[in-house]
């Protein structure tokens, strides 16, 4: 049995290799007084991003500090599961992770007026509150692209990169799965949905795709011009970045198109639990409360999706989620997405 | 009369309420027991429903254990888990050992898989899948753990998933349904309340009824009970129709005798008083003048007594069944105060009738007659001589009245209800013959026939009168 285990240990540890050192900090930013109330929150999601929010959250609670620190979700769930770090509230984009959080018990429940604005699916067990749901999309380069070749579907985007391999050779990029919680997500949720999605990877294995960690990276290169086409982008960052907004085209894919919601939970150990409901309530109420707020920085869905409504696949909050978190699954998945993506 | 009566009866309780209670009670029973059985029955369902899906997550898992390439490996499929948050937003864990060593899932989540040894399925690999309720992390959840033998490289191995789930849904499912079944056994006792009193109140009707039917008969009614009883009370009333046979046996016998003695008591009367008058010419000295007629006197006194007797007798007997017959009043009593001018007049009495027919009424004539007679008798013999009796005849509001006013002096201060009952006599009659059977005749006679009677002393205090007044026709 030992030697049947050892592999598996050892992928384990190459899977979390960072699993020695402390988890990486990416930002980490101070909002309000420093000597008052502390609400801790961790997050993966971009401080600018989130800047108006909090900022409307601490003028209507004065006083408070906010300490925010911005991490990558598989950093955000060891710093808080294996490394009992002390935070009031994790927002996450990465909906297993957060799922697992609440499933394992490192979180409260939470209710309040706030959350019966929550649709049913848009919560777990009162544990996990949804405060945005963001499309999985496509970004290619407006310059590169001309408009009749704009892939609307993957199975466009296959013939695309099929009957132009020397064009798109090297510059084609998607998520790093092994690095980054939310591609992983997005990946299995795709290889679930469509077989089509392993044909993609295998195709773009084949053209030296280039793997990132993040969706901002993407974009950025997208527009800079060093990549032409990014798979699984998140369609949200892409629409906020109306700087780029010339020289990228966002498509929410029209065969189907997985939204993921960002999400909050109240962590167990936090110390002020009673301030992390009032965070997590101003989350909610920005996100469902209609008309949105100005400050709410994700798109409203319902008005600027152009998208057919069959198309859109919400990914679930449910215990699902937790099976490709998995240990043997994820390392079968891992296995056979690297097989699929560096074979060359 | 009837308060009296109450009062002296020993009351021991109430069967209504005693049969009120005992149904209440039973129904209250009948109410917890369906609320336990129900609950009993929604928690095996609940726990049943629950165990099924986690038993097809755990065999779903199992059967994605495969060997390839000489080792295990587990290929969870996503329903296995999904279907599991599609009950309830439960927290699910889950663990897949091989010969009690975790190939993956939540390390410190009880393995429970059996020996190797242990026996199968009739010969088949797969054993049969165990549940336990136990505490993990904080919560308690149910298990379900799905296992079978395998060949590992020629070695048999042991395979389980264990897959438990906490209860937080089916609790929330229970707390609705106990709701649900509270108000069902409290809808139920609402009702069987409801059926209970009808239920006593129904039982207990025939007895009120009859109960009703006695305490509505006349004073003379002695008939025997005919209505239809249920057959519970059967002998109740077949006693109690014997007593009254008995009782009312007594009574005629005793009125018989009564009649039979006065007659046979007036007869020889009559015969002595003759004989007394005829001695009381003959007799020449003074003292036994005096003396005869004091024996005179006497033999009146109980010749009317006995007459009176006689009356009273006849007048009971046609109450029992009273005729009924149309005629005048005014007529009757003008009739009756000719018959009796002349023994008014040799005590030196005039009677004044004053009647205006037509006075229509429906009764027994005779009954009337005699209880005018009785009335007019007394006003008559208690008068002083140069005296006037005024009888009269008036229709006031639907009755027929007929009162006879004297100048007797009235009744003193006796009250003048006691006056009709029997042997009682006014205050101020002693030194006259009188038996105070009169009143209570004319009492009976008006009261068979739905009347009343009122007896007044007069203003001036000289006289008295008593009227008696009958239903129109």
């Amino acid at each position: 049995m030992r030697h049947a285990l050892l592999p598996l240990t050892l992928t384990l540890i190459a899977l979390f290799s960072t699993a020695a050192q402390a988890f990486e900090i990416e930002d980490h930013r101070w909002f309000g007084p420093k000597d008052g109330d502390v609400l801790r929150v961790i997050s993966t999601t971009d401080t600018t991003i989130l800047t108006p929010l909090i900022e409307v959250f601490l003028h209507d609670n004065p006083g408070v500090g906010l300490d925010y620190v911005v991490a990558s979700s598989g950093d955000v769930m060891k710093a808080l599961s294996e490394e009992g770090r002390q935070y009031d509230v994790a927002l996450s984009s990465a909906m297993d992770l957060q799922v697992k959080l609440a499933n394992d018990g490192f979180t409260r429940a939470h209710q309040s007026a706030a959350t019966d604005l929550l649709p049913e699916w848009g919560e777990w067990r009162g544990h996990v509150f949804a405060f945005s749901q963001e499309p999985a999309s496509i970004v290619v380069s407006a310059k590169a692209l001309h408009a009749d070749e704009v892939p609307h579907t993957r199975q466009a985007l296959i013939s695309l990169l099929r009957d132009q391999p020397d064009r798109f050779r090297g510059r084609i990029g998607t998520y790093d799965v092994a690095q980054s919680g939310l591609g992983y997500l997005f990946a299995t949720q795709d290889a679930r949905t469509a077989e089509t999605y392993w044909r993609l990877m295998e195709l773009m294995g084949g053209l030296g795709v280039e793997l990132y960690c993040c969706s901002g990276d993407m974009i950025e290169s997208v527009a800079e011009g060093r990549i032409l086409v990014a798979y699984n982008v998140l369609g949200s960052y892409a629409r906020a970045r109306t700087d780029l907004a010339e020289h990228i085209v966002v498509i929410d894919p029209e065969d189907y198109t997985h939204l993921m919601m960002r999400s909050a939970v109240i962590l167990k150990d936090g110390e002020n639990a009673d301030m992390a409901g009032r965070f997590v309530d101003h989350l909610i109420r920005a996100a469902w409360s209609t008309p949105r707020p100005q400050e709410y920085p994700f798109s409203d869905l319902s008005s600027d999706f152009t998208l057919q409504s069959d198309a859109q696949r919400p990914i679930n909050l449910d215990p699902g989620l937790l099976v490709y978190l998995d240990r043997a699954k994820h390392k079968r998945f891992l296995e056979e997405w690297q097989n699929a993506v560096r074979q060359k | 009369m009837t308060a009296g009566a109450k009062s002296s009866v020993q009351i021991s309780g109430s069967i209504r309420k005693r049969l009120l209670l005992q149904l209440l009670g039973t129904a209250a029973i009948l109410a917890s027991v369906l609320i336990v059985a129900v609950l009993g029955f929604v928690r095996d369902v609940a726990e049943e429903s629950h165990d099924r899906i986690l038993s097809a997550s755990a065999t779903s898992i199992l059967d994605s254990v495969t060997v390839t390439a000489g080792s295990l490996s587990v290929d969870i499929p996503y329903a296995a888990l999904s279907m599991l948050g599609n009950i309830s937003d439960d927290r699910v864990f889950y663990s897949v050992t091989s010969g009690g060593t975790l190939l993956t899932g939540y390390e410190d989540l009880p393995d429970v898989s059996p020996p190797l040894s242990a026996d199968g399925q009739q010969g088949q690999p797969a054993f049969p899948t165990v549940f336990q309720t136990l505490d993990y992390k904080g919560d308690s959840v149910r298990m379900a753990t799905a296992s079978r033998r395998l060949s590992l490289n020629g070695i048999p191995k042991v395979i389980a998933v264990n897959v438990a789930q906490t209860r937080d849904g089916q609790a929330l499912i229970l707390t609705r349904l106990t709701r649900s079944s509270m108000a069902l056994g409290a809808g139920f006792f609402l009702l069987a309340s409801l059926l209970s009193v009808w239920s006593a109140q129904s039982t207990i009707r025939p007895l009120a009824t009859l109960t009703q039917a006695i305490s509505r008969r006349g004073p003379k009614d002695l008939r025997p009970v005919a209505r239809p009883v249920p057959s519970e009370m059967a002998p109740l009333v077949t006693s109690l129709n014997t007593f009254i046979e008995r009782l009312s046996a007594s009574l005629s016998r005793s009125e018989d005798f009564i009649a039979e003695a006065a007659h046979r008591v007036r007869t020889p009367l009559a015969t002595v008083r003759t004989q007394a008058e005829i001695t009381l010419r003959r007799v020449e000295r003074e003292d036994n003048r005096t003396s005869l007629r004091e024996m005179i006197r006497a033999i009146d006194e109980s010749s009317r007594a006995a007459g009176q007797l006689l009356d009273h007798a006849m007048v009971t007997f046609r109450i029992d069944s009273l005729e009924q017959a149309e005629f005048d009043l005014s007529n009757l009593a003008e009739e009756l105060v000719e018959r009796l001018r002349p023994m008014a007049e040799l005590r030196d009495i005039s009677l004044v009738f004053d009647g205006h027919p037509p006075c229509l009424m429906r009764g027994d004539p005779i009954l009337i007659q005699n209880a005018v007679r009785n009335i007019l008798d007394n006003a008559i013999k208690y008068s002083p001589s140069d005296r006037q009796v005024w009888v009269s005849v008036t229709t006031e509001a639907g009755t027929e009245c007929v009162s006879v006013h004297d100048q007797a002096g009235g009744f003193g201060d006796t009250d003048t209800r006691s006056l009709t009952e029997r042997f009682v006599r006014g205050d101020n009659v002693q030194g006259t013959v009188g038996s105070g059977l009169g009143l209570t005749i004319a009492r009976e006679v008006v009261e068979a026939h739905g009347g009343e009677i009122r007896i007044i002393n007069t203003d001036t205090g000289d006289g008295a009168c008593v009227t008696l007044c009958f239903p129109s026709l």
